[in-house]
C-alpha cells in the first residue's frame, strides 16, 4: 500500500538539512553557480511574459489544473480507456516500488538489458536507476544534464536542470575521468562529445523510458516537452517505450495544452516554447516504418492520492514542474538544490515531499523558508505555496486543535515544553490581571534581560524590552 | 484488489468536499487577427532567435534554393519520403545539383546504422506553422517516418505561408486535433540544443544542428 515509506532518498537522510545547508552556504562554487543559474532564469523568465496578461493567464493554468483534478478518477479512466484503443498498454502502481517492479517485468519479458531513459522527475522518485541497475538492467540517462549527475554519482540539484551545480570545469573534468574526451572549457566540444557517445547508445537500446509533462484524456495522447531531442529519440528509436508518470498528470482536453504549454516554459526557463513538444497517442502501427513496437504507461501514485484526501492540500497537485518556486527562492538560491536532501527540492519540494516521505522525515522541509511569498507569486498555476507551507508546520507541531493534522508523521516537531509555553501564553492573554501584571514586571527587570538569544541574534540585534508598557503609557497620556 | 481499483477508489472516496469544477477561459491566448505578411514575418523572427533559418521561396524556385543550402552544407545526401509530392518533384526534377537522394522506404531497423551516421539531411513538409511561437506541425506518417525530422544533422522542412496559424490554440481548434491524434505528433520550433552546462547554449545535442524551414509565399 501507498501509505508505507519504502522508498526515501538514496543513501540520504532528509533529516539533516541543517548541517547541509550550513555547509553550502560556506561553499563559493555553489552558492556562485546557483545565484548565476536563477539570475539569468528569474530575467528570462520576466522577459518571456512581457506583452502578456499575465494573472489572467495565471487564472488559466490553476483553472485548467483544478478542473482537471476535480475529474481525476473519471480522467484516469478516459485516459486508460483511449490509450488502450490506441494500442498502449496501461499499468497501476500504488508507490515507487511497485512501479519499478512494472517497469523490471517488461524489460525482463523482452529480455531488455539496456534502458535509455529520457528525464522523469518520477523515475527520480522512484529510484529506478538503482533498481533496474540491481537488476542487472543498465539504465543509461540521455539527457545531458542528467548524463553528468548520472556520471558524477549524484541526484539532480534542479528539476529542470539537473547539473546546475556544476560548472564547465567541473564537467569537463567529469566528462574526462569518466568518458575520456580531452579537458576543455568549450561547451560545444563537450556536447558534441556526449552527443557521440549517446548516439550509439539510443541505437541499441533495449527499451526507452521517459516521463511524461501532460496526459490528455480525450486522444490518449503523452506530451513530452524538450530541448535537446532525446526524449524524442528514447521515445522512438528503441522498440519499446515506457512512459512513467504521476496520476496528477492527466487533464481533460487537447485545448488544455495550449494554457498550460504556454505557462510551462516560460516559467521553466523563459523559453517561448521548447524545441521539441512531443505527442504520443500510440505505438507504431503495421505499415508505418519507424516507432516504438510497444507502449506503455504506467501510472504512479505513491502519496498523491494521500493529498488529494484535503482540500487545502490538494492544490500541490496542480503543480506542472516548471521549477519557477526554486528559481525564485532566496533561500534554494543560497543552499542549492542537494541540501533538502529531497527528489525535488526547493518550495515545491517543500510542500510537495513531506507527503512522500512523511512529515516525521521531512519535518525540516516546511521551515527552510522565510515566507517571502514569491514562489506563490510566479506559480503558473498559483498553487498557494506559502499557506501550504505554514499548513505543513502547523501539522508538524500538531498545532491547530479546530483541524486535525492529517499529513502522515505529523507532530514529529511537537515538543511538551513549547506547547506548555504557548498554552500559558494564551492563557496569560486571556486573563488581562496577570497580563498588566506580566508585562509590567517583565518591563521593570528588563535589565536582566540577557543580551543573546541564541541563534535568533547570531545576525540580528536582540530586541530591547520597553521601559513602560503600552498600558502604562496610554494611562500617562490619559486615555 | 488491484493497484488500479485501490487508487480510483481512495479517489473516488475522498474526505475532502466537493470539488467545484471551474470555467476555463481560454481567451487570454488570443493574438490580434495578423495579416499573412505579419505571420511570416514573426515566424521568421522567432525560428531565427533560437538559431534557426527562414529562407522565404516560391513555388518555382524553392529547389534552386534547396540545392545551394544543400551545396553550402557539402552534403552528400538528402533523405526524402517515398511518395510525397516534395519528393516526387525532386526526383523527377532530374537535376545535378542536388546531391544523392535517398528514399525512407524501408523499416528503421534494417538501416539504423545508415540513417545514424550517413544521411547528412533530410527534407519533411509540414501540417502548418505557428507564428508566435515560430513552431512547425509535423505529423510523421508512413511516408514521412518520425526520425526524418530528428536524426540527421539537418532538417530542411517546407512551409506553406497560407498554412501559417497565429498561435497554437488556433491551429490546434482549425485543425481539429480533439477528434483524435496520430501515433505521433510534433511541434518543431528550432535546432535541438541544450543549456545544461552552466546556462550555455549548445546546438545539436542530439538532434538537428539546423533547422531550415523553406516558407513558400
Amino acid at each position: 500500500m501507498s501509505e508505507t515509506a519504502e522508498h526515501t532518498d538514496h543513501h540520504i537522510d532528509v533529516k539533516q538539512f541543517h548541517p547541509r545547508a550550513q555547509a553550502a552556504i560556506q561553499n563559493p562554487k555553489i552558492r556562485k553557480n546557483f545565484r548565476s543559474a536563477m539570475d539569468g532564469l528569474m530575467s528570462k523568465r520576466k522577459a518571456a511574459f512581457e506583452g502578456w496578461d499575465l494573472e489572467t493567464l495565471r487564472d488559466l493554468g490553476a483553472n485548467i489544473r483544478m478542473r482537471a483534478l476535480a475529474n481525476l478518477p473519471d480522467l484516469l479512466e478516459q485516459l486508460e480507456k483511449k490509450l488502450t484503443e490506441n494500442g498502449v498498454k496501461v499499468h497501476w502502481a500504488v508507490d515507487g516500488d511497485e512501479a519499478c517492479r512494472i517497469v523490471r517485468d517488461i524489460c525482463k519479458a523482452r529480455d531488455a538489458k539496456t534502458v535509455i531513459k529520457g528525464k522523469s522527475m518520477v523515475s527520480e522518485e522512484m529510484e529506478l536507476n538503482h533498481y533496474l541497475q540491481e537488476q542487472d538492467i543498465e539504465a543509461l540517462e540521455s539527457d545531458l544534464g542528467e548524463y553528468i549527475v548520472q556520471l558524477a554519482d549524484e541526484t539532480p540539484s534542479h528539476i529542470i536542470m539537473p547539473a546546475i551545480h556544476k560548472n564547465t570545469g567541473e564537467i569537463s573534468q567529469l566528462l574526462h575521468d569518466k568518458t575520456g574526451t580531452d579537458l576543455s572549457n568549450d561547451v560545444e566540444y563537450l556536447t558534441a562529445s556526449a552527443r557521440l557517445q549517446l548516439r550509439e547508445k539510443f541505437m541499441n537500446a533495449d527499451v526507452g523510458v521517459s516521463g511524461v509533462n501532460f496526459a490528455v484524456a480525450e486522444t490518449g495522447t503523452l506530451c513530452l516537452v524538450e530541448n535537446e531531442g532525446n526524449g524524442r529519440m528514447t521515445t522512438t528509436v528503441p522498440p519499446c517505450h515506457i512512459a512513467v508518470t504521476g496520476i496528477e498528470k492527466v487533464v481533460p482536453t487537447m485545448e488544455d495544452l495550449t494554457g498550460l504549454l504556454a505557462l510551462l516554459t516560460r516559467s521553466a526557463t523563459g523559453q517561448h516554447i521548447t524545441t521539441y513538444f512531443n505527442m504520443i497517442s500510440g505505438p507504431r502501427k503495421a505499415e508505418e516504418l519507424d516507432g516504438p513496437e510497444e507502449v506503455h504507461l504506467v501510472l504512479v501514485d505513491n502519496g498523491r492520492s494521500s493529498i488529494y484526501q484535503d482540500d487545502e492540500l490538494l492544490d500541490t497537485l496542480r503543480c506542472i514542474r516548471c521549477g519557477a518556486c526554486m528559481n525564485h527562492c532566496p533561500v534554494y538560491t543560497r543552499v542549492g538544490g542537494h541540501a533538502y536532501g529531497t527528489t525535488y527540492p526547493g518550495p515545491i519540494g517543500k510542500i510537495l515531499m513531506p507527503h512522500l516521505i512523511g512529515l516525521d522525515e521531512g519535518r525540516h522541509l516546511p521551515t527552510a523558508s522565510s515566507l517571502c511569498g514569491a514562489c506563490g507569486e510566479v506559480c503558473p498555476v498559483k498553487i498557494p505555496i506559502p499557506d501550504l507551507l505554514v499548513r505543513l508546520r502547523q501539522e508538524s507541531v500538531d498545532g491547530d486543535k479546530l483541524h486535525p493534522a492529517k499529513v502522515r508523521g505529523h507532530g514529529a516537531k511537537r515538543s511538551t515544553m513549547e506547547a506548555m509555553i504557548w498554552k500559558g501564553w494564551a492563557w496569560m492573554h486571556a486573563s488581562p490581571g496577570f497580563y498588566r501584571f506580566g508585562t509590567g514586571a517583565a518591563s521593570k527587570l528588563r535589565a536582566l534581560q540577557p543580551a543573546s538569544a541564541g541563534a535568533w541574534t547570531d545576525y540580528r540585534t536582540a530586541p530591547k524590552l520597553a521601559a513602560k508598557t503600552l498600558h502604562q503609557r496610554m494611562k500617562e497620556r490619559g486615555q | 484488489m488491484s493497484s488500479r481499483e485501490t487508487i480510483l477508489q481512495r479517489l473516488r472516496n475522498r474526505t475532502g468536499g466537493e470539488l467545484t469544477v471551474p470555467e476555463c477561459d481560454f481567451s487570454v491566448l488570443q493574438r490580434p487577427d495578423w495579416s499573412t505578411a505579419e505571420r511570416v514575418d514573426r515566424f521568421e523572427r522567432m525560428i531565427e532567435s533560437v538559431h534557426g533559418e527562414v529562407h522565404r521561396c516560391t513555388d518555382d524556385n524553392w529547389m534552386n534554393r534547396l540545392a545551394e543550402i544543400l551545396a553550402t552544407r557539402g552534403a552528400r545526401n538528402l533523405l526524402v519520403a517515398k511518395t510525397h509530392e516534395i519528393s516526387q518533384s525532386l526526383r523527377n526534377a532530374g537535376r545535378n545539383d542536388l546531391p544523392e537522394l535517398l528514399i525512407y522506404d524501408e523499416p528503421v531497423h534494417s538501416w539504423k546504422g545508415h540513417l545514424f551516421n550517413e544521411v547528412d539531411a533530410s527534407i519533411t513538409s509540414t501540417r502548418g506553422g505557428i507564428a508566435e511561437t515560430g513552431s512547425l506541425i509535423l505529423w510523421p506518417t508512413v511516408d514521412e517516418p518520425r526520425l526524418m525530422s530528428l536524426v540527421p544533422p539537418v532538417h530542411i522542412a517546407i512551409l506553406k505561408a497560407s498554412e501559417l496559424y497565429t498561435t497554437f490554440h488556433e491551429a490546434m481548434k482549425a485543425q481539429n486535433w480533439s477528434a483524435g491524434m496520430p501515433t505521433n505528433a510534433l511541434l518543431i520550433s528550432g535546432p535541438s540544443k541544450t543549456a545544461d552546462i552552466e546556462q550555455t547554449l549548445a546546438y545539436g545535442v542530439h538532434g538537428p544542428k539546423e533547422l531550415i524551414v523553406l516558407v513558400i509565399e
